[in-house]
């Protein structure tokens, strides 16, 4: 909890630090060839002039409203337009996850199972080229494959399962390289365990065994992993919402720094962030589900 | 670290045990049987020879290239890959050419230029400040470490991407601008392995007998201590060049990153996008070059990290027949 809370002042800092004095929010915003006093008008106009100090001290006040002025491009204030957005990026992170995590347990236990036979090797082989694929690349080689040669789906736009599903097999590679080889590790190590032994000497059948008591016990680094991976989907989408023209909140974050559109980019990193902190929050909640040991409060 | 380190084959019940009473007990002589073990592992041979043989060229690019990178011609518009002299007489266009008309094979050996050089000059950045601040996190602990540990905390929740793109907004795009932005967004994660390992060194007998004769802290720290954590961060940093690689491949490909007339095979791959339905080998090839370099980098930290584990070290260096034996 208390560490959610120092990412999000961290994130917050960082922004301001990033476009308030790294940078120079008028010139930012504006097209490079405005003239000098252009800028100082913005200037005035956004209280640049004043001491950083209070600007620091309005933009946490805009913060804790919400409020991150109008979008310079859509002329409308910019958190309702990321919001409206928000959706598209949540579809597009489950559709993923929800190819992702059963397969990569699959993969993971066929290989837990018989470790060094064919299939392990084959199974880590893939996980290793998964985790090593530029993603937007694969999804190039998907699009030329499904899109256009065998015009299948449409190569990219927004809708149901036949637009949906190459960005999400795309996004889905990785996690399920890196899930399904820690959830081989994890059930290994729990393999060798005693009550292993036991539970398949009192005849307990082996999917029992397995699904039942190993899988159950060697959970929580798989969780911990699945949350990472949850919340760097949210992260990566940027390039795969941005290859395949999916309207979520990455594109919108792409399009606003080609607009110079500072407020709806500083909303869109905002918002991006304070997901990913929930992400974290329902794993640590996930913690106290699997294991009866782990309590908070 | 957690996945790719996954990949890692554990060893069997039992092998673990028997390699101890098995393992030969002196130091392998000299590099040369690390050298001969290479030769034995198909797969983390292929890795390094492709490794190799893209460095060279990279390096060389001036002599290695059959064309120039930079000259097309509106005549050799998007040519599909051939085996046919160029029209100029010249080395055919093996990989074919771009929109322009420029050949993609030499536009790719000198991308690689690019490509490496961020990925390596990232590394060592982010590496060189990472080890530091962990060293200093280890070795002092106290709030020193609280402060250095909560920053890197802080920073592991932040979505990095996003931020790379806000910062390269920020300060522009360009080279060198990428690899500062690239080595700002993964330092912490040489920080938290090295301060793991330092944790268990710092009370072992070596340490204390060095400061027993009057070892400053700094002698300590990095001639002690640093050598005996040399190789779990060199496996840590070259699947950290991959990273890297791969990110600056997206950077550049969402047109933050490298920028022309520079030329990186993340940009290539934004410039054949246009091309996806009319010129497939504008968008595989390079793709090919980047999945292959990550893989190599991939198998040969494994590679690495078996070679120096002292638990399963034997298996790579032993003699031909007792490892070949033990390792069926």
């Amino acid at each position: 909890m208390v560490h959610s809370v120092f990412i999000l002042a961290g994130l917050v800092i960082a922004v301001f630090f990033v476009t308030h004095l790294l940078g120079d929010p008028a010139s930012l915003m504006l097209r490079p060839e405005a003239t000098e006093e252009q800028r100082q008008a913005l200037r005035e106009s956004l209280g640049l002039d004043d001491p950083i100090a209070i600007q620091f001290g309005r933009y946490l006040g805009d913060l804790a409203r919400a409020d991150f002025g109008d979008s310079l491009w859509q002329r409308v204030p910019a958190m309702p337009i990321v919001l409206d957005r928000l959706p598209a990026t949540l579809y597009l992170a489950g559709a993923t996850l929800l190819v992702a995590v059963p397969l990569a347990l699959l993969l993971g236990i066929i290989s837990a199972l018989k470790p060094r036979s064919l299939a392990d090797r084959v199974v880590t082989v893939v996980a290793l080229a998964g985790v090593s694929t530029a993603d937007f690349w694969l999804g190039l080689m998907l699009i030329l494959f499904f899109a256009v040669r065998l015009d299948l789906v449409p190569t990219s736009g927004y809708g149901g399962l036949t637009f949906v599903a190459l960005p999400a097999a795309t996004l889905a590679v990785r996690p399920i390289g890196r899930i399904s080889q820690v959830v081989r590790s994890s059930m290994l190590d729990e393999m060798r365990a005693g009550y292993v032994t036991t539970a398949r000497a009192k005849g307990l059948g082996e999917r029992i065994v397995v699904l039942g008591h190993t899988l159950k016990n060697a959970a929580i680094p798989i969780v911990t992993l699945m949350g990472d991976e949850a919340a760097s989907l949210l992260n990566g989408a940027v390039v795969i919402e941005t290859l395949f023209g999916w309207p979520g909140v990455g594109i919108l974050l792409i399009q606003a720094i080609e607009k110079r559109d500072l407020p709806l980019i500083e909303a869109s990193v905002i918002v991006i962030a304070v997901m990913i902190v929930g992400v974290n929050l329902l794993v640590d909640l996930a913690y106290t589900l699997i294991d009866p040991r782990v309590r908070y409060g | 670290m957690s996945g790719v380190g996954g990949v890692a084959r554990p060893a069997p019940r039992g092998v673990a045990d028997d390699a101890d009473r098995l393992a030969p007990r002196a130091r392998p002589r000299s590099r040369w049987v690390y050298v001969r073990a290479l030769g034995r592992d198909k797969l983390a041979f292929s890795a390094a020879a492709f490794l190799t043989l893209l460095f060279v060229s990279a390096v060389f690019a001036e002599l290695v290239a059959p064309h120039d990178p930079a000259r097309g011609g509106l005549m050799l518009r998007n040519t599909a890959p051939t085996t046919a002299d160029a029209p100029d007489g010249g080395f055919p266009h093996v990989l074919g050419t771009d929109a322009l008309g420029r050949d993609q094979l030499s536009r790719l050996i000198f991308g690689a230029r690019v490509s490496l050089a961020v990925g390596f000059a990232s590394v060592l950045l982010s590496g060189a400040v990472g080890v530091t601040l962990g060293l200093i996190a280890g070795f002092y602990r106290g709030a020193v470490d609280d402060i250095i540990m909560r920053l890197v905390d802080t920073q592991m929740g932040f979505p990095s991407l996003l931020m790379a793109l806000v910062v390269l907004y920020v300060l522009g795009a360009g080279v060198w601008n990428v690899i500062l932005v690239l080595a700002v967004t993964r330092w912490m994660v040489y920080a938290r392995v090295t301060r793991g390992l330092v944790l268990s060194h710092r009370e072992s007998v070596f340490v204390e007998a060095a400061r027993a004769l009057g070892c400053s802290d700094r002698r300590i720290l990095f001639r002690h201590i640093l050598p005996n954590l040399l190789s779990p961060i060199m496996v840590l940093a070259t699947l950290e060049v991959a990273t890297m690689i791969l990110t600056e491949a997206s950077l550049s490909f969402l047109g933050l990153g490298i920028q022309p007339p520079e030329s990186s095979w993340g940009l290539m791959l934004a410039e054949g996008r246009g091309y996806v339905t009319s010129a497939w080998w504008l968008v595989t090839f390079p793709g090919v070059v980047i999945l292959l370099t990550s893989l190599s980098l991939n198998l040969l930290a494994g590679w690495v990290r078996a070679v120096t584990d002292p638990v399963t070290r034997w298996r790579y260096l032993a003699p031909r027949r007792a490892a070949g034996a033990a390792v069926e």
